[in-house]
């Protein structure tokens, strides 16, 4: 696991995914690779606080993203156009200057010979584009990409060229009960080749993972995406409760820090 | 330029390297910003709010960002005083820099058990009496709201570690400020630090609910600069007892408000959210800052306001 640093980057550009013109809302920013000593050894599933210069003393917090992807040539994060921090940072040009610090918290789990199945919801996509880059054996990786979207507004062409991917957009499929049954099938079908279940997306189709996982006995990890001022464990903001299954004594009287702890916990040792 | 500071107390002075503390709350154990700067370089660590036994806080959403400011109410979320001492004081670099352990508790009683748990400890260069939570039902701003009871938990602190600068947090909350630093000053406090968060609020205007599950929060960052500059020249007029104030101070220039206002220390705050070596920044730019105002010193900078 790598360091974290602090650093300012450079844009290199931000690229809108899915409809152009004035309110697409969907980004890829990708920045110039961050001088910090060993950026190679990050974990898919770690992540990144990003605050623009341009935030001034209006905006106080960075805003934290998924890793993307990471290389010797530059940073890419992913986001969604949400609130005010996102609007301004959809107005960075190249050049800009951004402080980024990272990479944060502890990366997802990866089995290089193990069945494993990715499961992601909307922007929960981001960090198995890293994930799938990063994983010696693709060969062993599915995925299911429930989205609202159109497919185009997200980074799903560097997946589906390299492992199966199969996308639910839910108006289009129209019934819960059918992604839910899909969901089912796909975990305990994991579950019965002793796999690994994966999973990143809004809280709701988290704990509707957590459910199936624990009904079918699956080994499956979530990414949390709580509230977060600091990133780095101090400001205790994005806290969450852990059950009698986590290990750390030290910390099972008070709630765990997802940003440090976290973001990806065993779905057995976390309350949603 | 010689940065040191000594806060000069009734019992017990306190030295720091520089006048720069990191402000409880917003530095973990100090640990969290170990791998962004030299912990050692850092006049002073404030800690998290210690109590004698392990607290859970308060539900989320406990944070919200507001226009140039932030809302918490954590509610003292800590692991307790015993598991800092075993697990995390010892990998701090105590004797390179003080580290201050800030203390809540729900009665003098209980203070006073606090202060003499950490009355031995080598680690501990000093305590922080915190009287102005705003965040937990019992206790908290109470204490710094009425100077009587301010009072008595501070003589609790100063009778249980007679061997430690006692250092008391004021709550901004009140109508007199100077009215509870002298109150906490008679009671033998070596210093006072203020301020501490204002109270406020914030909206979720899609669900018509507050923002905060607790629906009140500690109001801190750059929004309170203002508030804070005031108080901190209303007590250091106040009380003799060295001032060491907080309150949005970002950049070194803040700093030397604070001083010029009498502040003989600062501490850094929400800064640190806006990025983790904030602190470290800081001390780094003291020195061209204090050549910048015309000072050999930050010493020579301390309650020189100009009224007149």
């Amino acid at each position: 696991m790598s360091t974290p640093s602090s650093s300012l980057l450079t844009v290199l550009d931000l690229v809108p995914f899915g409809q152009t013109g004035p309110e697409h809302r969907f980004f890829a920013l990708r920045l110039s690779r961050p001088d910090w000593p060993d950026w190679n050894r990050w974990r898919p599933g770690q992540f990144v606080m990003v605050r623009p210069l341009s935030f001034g003393l209006e905006i106080p917090w960075a805003r934290p993203f998924g890793i993307c992807h990471m290389t010797a040539r530059h940073l890419i994060c992913f986001f969604q156009v949400h609130g005010r921090g996102t609007q301004r940072m959809a107005k960075l040009a190249p050049g800009d200057e951004v402080r980024v610090w990272g990479p944060l918290g502890n990366g997802f789990a990866m089995e290089e010979d193990t069945p494993t199945l990715l499961l992601a919801g909307g922007m929960g996509i981001v960090p198995f584009v890293g994930y799938v880059n990063r994983h010696p054996q693709p060969w062993n990786l599915t995925m299911l990409f429930g989205h609202r979207e159109p497919l185009g507004c997200y980074p799903v062409d560097s997946i589906n060229e390299r492992i199966p991917v199969d996308t639910l957009r839910e108006p289009e499929s129209g019934d819960l009960d059918d992604f839910i049954f899909t969901l089912q099938e796909r975990i305990r079908d994991n579950a019965e080749q002793h796999g690994l279940v994966l999973a990143c997306g809004p809280r709701p189709f988290l704990l509707t993972v957590q459910r199936l996982a624990a009904t079918f006995g699956a080994r499956a990890q979530l990414s949390l995406e709580n509230r977060m001022a600091c990133g780095v464990g101090a400001c205790l903001g994005c806290v969450t409760r852990t059950t009698a299954a986590w290990p750390v004594a030290a910390t099972r009287e008070t709630p765990v820090q997802v940003c440090t702890q976290g973001p990806v916990f065993w779905a057995s040792q976390v309350e949603l | 330029m010689d940065l040191s500071v000594t806060l000069k107390g009734q019992c017990r002075d306190l030295t720091l390297k520089n006048p720069v503390l990191t402000a409880s709350g917003t530095f973990g154990s100090g640990l969290e910003f170990a791998p962004y700067g030299d912990l050692a370089s850092l006049g002073g660590i404030v800690v998290k709010g210690l109590s004698l036994k392990p607290r859970q806080g308060n539900p989320r959403p406990r944070i919200v960002e507001t226009t140039a400011g932030m809302l918490n109410a954590v509610g003292l979320q800590n692991d307790g005083v015993e598991a800092f001492l075993n697990f995390k004081l010892p990998h701090l670099p105590w004797r390179e820099t003080a580290i201050v352990a800030n203390l809540y508790a729900t009665s003098p009683e209980e203070f006073r058990e606090l202060a003499i748990r950490l009355n031995g400890e080598p680690g501990i260069a000093a305590l922080e009496v915190n009287v102005s939570c705003p965040n937990v039902a019992a206790g908290g701003a109470l204490f710094g709201q009425d100077p009587k009871l301010a009072h008595a938990v501070t003589r609790a602190v100063r009778e249980g570690a007679p061997d430690k600068h006692v250092m008391v947090k004021l709550s901004p909350n009140v109508t007199d400020i100077a009215l509870m630093a002298r109150s906490v000053e008679d009671a033998g406090a070596d210093s006072v630090s203020c301020i501490n968060t204002l109270l406020g609020m914030a909206v979720d205007l899609p669900r018509r609910r507050p923002a905060l599950a607790n629906i009140v929060g500690g109001l801190s960052g750059p929004a309170i600069k203002p508030v804070a500059l005031r108080c901190v020249w209303q007590v250091a007029r106040a009380v003799r007892i060295p001032v060491v104030g907080l309150g949005g101070i970002i950049t070194a220039d803040d700093a030397l408000e604070f001083l010029l206002v009498g502040a003989s220390a600062i501490q850094v705050g929400t800064a640190n959210f806006l990025r983790p070596d904030a602190a470290f920044a800081l001390v780094a730019e003291l020195p061209a800052a204090c050549e910048r105002a015309g000072a050999a010193s930050p010493r020579e900078l301390t309650g020189a306001l100009v009224t007149d």
